[in-house]
């Protein structure tokens, strides 16, 4: 008797997991910057469209195109480009790689709120992250020595400000945060501290300044917050959001997408404090076949 | 049957050892092709770690190392005391109701996950030991370590509880009745006869710290340099393979360095159980 209860109730489990993967359910794996914004178009999408299932899960950019070049998941997540490294590796593997740009960010650097410098050049960022610069009166700030914040080597976002800002590696003292959140209550809570996170995880933050960044020394202060700045590249920190994919999207993958671009897409995309995609990513989208 | 019976432990016995070996194999194997790069005396001696490096990689264990010994030893200096303390209590002191109903209480802390600690150590420990220290975050050697101890106290409690409870308590009679006090007889009498368990307790305690992984890897800042104070930011060997082995391409000096890594784990645990084994032998050699 027992047995066969045993044996019911294993029976009934397998067919409660084939039934849900029966379903057409996309796997979404990666950036920890996009994972609020896409897990909100998930729900908007899922919401409109019974019997559709959409996963998402975080873990880094990193992690998000090793899923795909694996062919874990069905589209990774990436706040940066995809190596060339990373493209070769995914071929090997039978995935041909297409990108989608989805959003646009300003990638913001924040300091504490009673920190009295609220703006820096491009140039003063490296140095400070590369570890150069270690006080804050060398920028024109207190006497007080910089704690650095920012993420693993699995982020993009780590990936992207090394190659746009630091030209070289971040200083050993930094903390390794695991995520825009967590380096948004860091940097609340440390007087001396400094970060750099998604737009979409300052906009209704307190306690933090938001820098104004110029690309260099005598130009303009622009703020990654306008979405004049961000979408004309004036915010030297301005990056295209991405998700990869297997070929051309097909079924399930391509509603989704095409979900994502659409005008109420959209408009959720900014709803996360992010920003609509300027001309130039929509034509190129559309050449992918969206 | 009597057979039949004997050759299932004996299989049971066997699985085991096999596993053991066949995860120090794979990693021994898996370790090797890195050092067709690395030089091993540089991933030994080396003070740096920076496998993503911009302009040149670099595989320096010293600085995991290091903060892998302050956070565990840190652990045990508070999980120790407090631990044998609570145990010595719930057996010699406590009443049998209290005992019942605290010893489970403890051993519940178990079964916390350690990323619900993480997170403790992130909003409340943290902060909390920034105010104490006058610093400008929590996110240090120290916060790691308190919350490692609260990770392996419920080890040591309830093995140690185990250990003193089983002294036969003929020792406590003699004891008490030669006109020791109660205090005496606990530190003098039972806590020695009981030290071979307790030893165990501590070592298990101390297993559990070293291999932690979730709550170091949120609450103790991660930053790869060599740790300056324990109230610096710490990166222990375990939250480096964590954090790293989620992005490695397959098959690089990286991806093999990670499992060097691992290989370094595991003869760590291997000798801090081997050394407690010796000094277990030794002390009940002394003790007959």
């Amino acid at each position: 008797m027992k047995r066969f209860l045993i044996l019911s109730l294993f029976v009934a489990f397998l067919m409660c997991a084939t039934s849900v993967y029966a379903e057409d359910m996309i796997q979404i794996k990666g950036s920890d910057t996009l994972i609020n914004l896409v897990q909100a178009l998930a729900e908007e999408y899922m919401a409109q469209n019974p019997g559709k299932y959409i996963a998402v899960t975080g873990g880094g950019s990193g992690t998000g195109i090793a899923a795909l070049i694996n062919g874990k998941c069905d589209i990774a997540n990436a706040s940066r480009q995809m190596k060339a490294k990373e493209v070769e590796q995914a071929s090997k593997n039978g995935v041909k790689v297409k990108r989608v740009v989805v959003a646009m960010d300003g990638l913001s650097v924040i300091t504490n709120g009673n920190n009295s410098v609220n703006q820096l050049t491009v140039d003063e960022i490296g140095r400070i992250f590369r570890g150069e610069v270690t006080n804050w009166s060398e920028v024109g700030g207190p006497n007080m020595s910089i704690t650095l914040y920012g993420r693993q080597s699995n982020s993009g976002t780590f990936v992207f400000f090394q190659e746009s800002v630091l030209k070289g590696d971040y200083s050993q003292k930094m903390n390794r945060m695991n995520g825009n959140a967590q380096i948004v209550e860091a940097v609340k809570q440390d007087q001396s501290g400094i970060g750099y996170v998604g737009v979409g995880y300052v906009k209704d933050a307190s306690g933090i300044n938001v820098l104004k960044v110029a690309s260099m020394a005598g130009a303009a202060y622009a703020n990654p917050l306008s979405e004049a700045d961000v979408k004309s590249g004036k915010y030297p920190i301005s990056r295209p959001l991405n998700q990869y994919i297997n070929g051309t999207p097909t079924g399930e993958v391509k509603a989704f997408l095409e979900f994502e671009l659409s005008p109420q897409g959209q408009k959720e995309v900014e709803k996360q404090g992010f920003f609509q995609l300027p001309g130039e990513y929509v034509e190129y989208n559309s050449k992918a076949g969206l | 049957m009597e057979k039949l019976i004997h050759g299932f432990f004996f299989a049971n016995g066997m699985i085991s050892v096999v596993a053991l070996l066949g995860i120090f194999a794979l990693l021994i194997f898996t370790s090797i092709p890195a050092f067709q790069e690395i030089n091993v005396w540089s991933f030994l001696f080396g003070s740096v770690w920076n496998p993503t490096s911009y302009v040149e990689e670099q595989y320096g264990i010293v600085p995991m190392l290091v903060s892998t010994l302050i956070v565990t030893v840190g652990a045990l200096l508070i999980a120790i005391p407090l631990g044998v303390g609570t145990a010595a209590y719930l057996s010699d002191v406590a009443s049998r109701r209290v005992r019942e109903i605290a010893k489970p209480i403890v051993e519940i802390l178990a079964g916390i996950p350690s990323v619900v600690l993480g997170f403790l150590g992130i909003v409340l420990v943290g902060p909390l030991l920034a105010k104490i220290f006058h610093t400008h975050n929590g996110l240090n050697a120290i916060n790691g370590a308190v919350l490692l101890a609260v990770m392996a106290l419920p080890t040591i409690v309830s093995i140690s509880e185990d250990a003193l409870s089983s002294v036969p308590s003929s020792y406590e009679q003699a004891s008490l009745a030669l006109g020791a006090s109660k205090w005496q007889t606990v530190i003098r009498v039972k806590v020695p006869a009981a030290l071979s368990g307790i030893i165990a307790a501590c070592m298990l305690g101390m297993g559990r710290a070293i291999g932690e992984t979730m709550t170091v890897l949120m609450a103790t800042g991660c930053a790869p340099a060599m740790p300056e104070s324990i109230l610096g930011p710490v990166r222990t060997l375990t939250s480096s393979i964590a954090i790293e082995l989620g992005e490695v391409a397959y098959n690089t000096t990286h991806y093999y360095a990670l499992f060097a890594l691992g290989l370094v784990l595991f003869i760590i645990t291997f000798f801090v159980n081997m050394a407690s084994d010796i000094i277990l032998h030794k002390y009940e050699q002394v003790n007959r």
